[in-house]
């Protein structure tokens, strides 16, 4: 086939298309340093879940290991029931708790996983059964005039 | 005075119902591009031939507006993000918007501007000197030779120059953000990378991207094939395509960037 200038043109047009991409894809975005290869989904049920979001991250000693792949209500509990995905790499005790933290004082929530002492471990499908809601920051404030004025009131 | 107003709605009306005739014809026009795709695909060098002109010959003003537009979003966000002590997220900035936003938009504007034009004036020119009715005498489809190489030069062209134009500004950003004001290396790329999703936010940029090359070069190469052949009707078609290609761009942004964030909320 007999060659051209434009083919020169377009060829490293594309290649500049698909460089930028990659670009974008590595240094800008996340492919390839997080997309767990298998992952294995636990339950967990909160009384309240705060700003949880899907896609938020799944921390063990702030060491990312899963991602929230689902929220939803559970109308039978009265009680938000979210999945979580967990990197198959990872294994934790039958009695790990979760927790809803927030990384930093505004920053984004996440779910905190701490190990347990169990033997046996957390399984495709299980229930993480001890949890902890997520910290409103209005209640927090309320509570704590409520205990300020109960206070002041026992002086008098 | 009566006979003013009469006149006045007429025109009104007349303007309105042109404007209808005009989506009806563009989309009439589309379906024949589409149709008359076939010669591009087997003659792929008819299409390579419009991308050096109008893909290859934008790469200047894009590579250089996208690190203007860069180095900006890296300045201004800045002076913001620094009264919360928060000037590591300078560049979650700077990549968020203009992969999502800007990146697609800003290219497509210029792209409207630098090549939608060209295509206009070059079709509306062919059609005033009456190159497109000679080739039809010749038994060659004007629309498969002229019109859709040219369509499909710059679907293609589109999502390329988008994506070079949001790495180059995310390197306009990294200029004035790490190089010029200091902010961390490695804090201003780790939360960048935290905070950039690769299917939501750059895959839905170039879905954007294709979505207004599309959009533009139907408008352009319509608007040539539809131009009165006179000089003023060659100027007012290339105005048109500005204008609406424009207008249409940042309606179509509108409406895509309401269905990709709907699932995120």
């Amino acid at each position: 086939m007999e060659r051209t200038t434009i083919d020169l043109w377009f060829g490293a047009f594309v290649i500049a298309g698909f460089a930028a991409l990659l670009v974008l894809a590595l240094k800008a975005g996340n492919l390839g340093a997080e997309r767990p290869a298998s992952t294995y989904q636990v339950q967990a049920r909160f009384d309240n879940i705060g700003g949880l979001k899907v896609r938020a991250p799944v921390r063990s000693s702030g060491v990312l290991v899963g991602r929230v792949a689902e929220i939803h209500f559970d109308n039978e509990r009265f009680q938000a029931s979210v999945t979580l995905a967990l990197d198959s790499r990872y294994t934790f005790p039958k009695d790990t708790s979760a927790s809803i933290l927030t990384s930093g004082l505004l920053g984004e929530q996440y779910v905190g996983l701490d190990a347990g002492g169990d033997e046996k471990k957390l399984a495709q499908g299980d229930r993480v059964s001890i949890t902890q809601s997520a910290v409103v920051l209005e209640r927090l404030i309320g509570q704590f005039l409520f205990s300020k004025a109960q206070e002041d009131g026992g002086k008098k | 005075m009566l006979d003013r107003v009469k006149l006045t709605l007429g025109r009104l009306g007349h303007n309105f119902i042109d404007g209808v005739w005009r989506v009806g014809a563009m989309t009439r026009f589309f379906v024949q591009v589409i149709a008359a795709s076939g010669t591009s695909a087997r003659r792929f060098r008819l299409v390579m031939r419009e991308v050096y002109f109008t893909g290859v010959l934008s790469l200047i003003i894009i590579v250089v507006s996208g690190l203007f537009v860069g180095m900006v979003l890296g300045l201004q966000g800045f002076q913001t993000l620094q009264r919360y002590g928060a000037q590591e997220s300078i560049g979650v900035l700077v990549a968020l918007s203009l992969v999502r936003e800007l990146g697609p938009v800003v290219a497509a504007l210029l792209f409207a501007s630098r090549a939608g034009s060209a295509i206009t004036a070059e079709i509306g020119l062919m059609k005033a000197t009456e190159q497109l009715t000679a080739m039809d005498m010749m038994a060659v489809s004007p629309m498969s030779r002229v019109i859709a190489p040219r369509f499909w030069a710059g679907v293609i062209s589109m999502p390329v120059l988008a994506a070079i134009f949001s790495a180059m500004g995310i390197f306009g950003g990294y200029l004035v953000g790490v190089v010029l004001i200091g902010v961390d290396n490695g804090a201003f790329w780790s939360q960048m990378q935290a905070a950039v999703d690769f299917r939501y936010d750059v895959l839905n940029g170039v879905v954007k991207s294709f979505v207004f090359g599309i959009a533009v070069t139907v408008i352009a190469t319509f608007e040539g094939f539809d131009a009165p052949p006179t000089a003023e009707g060659v100027s007012g078609a290339t105005t048109r395509t500005v204008v609406s290609s424009a207008l249409t761009i940042l309606a179509l942004d509108l409406v895509l960037t309401a269905f990709m964030l709907r699932g995120d909320a």
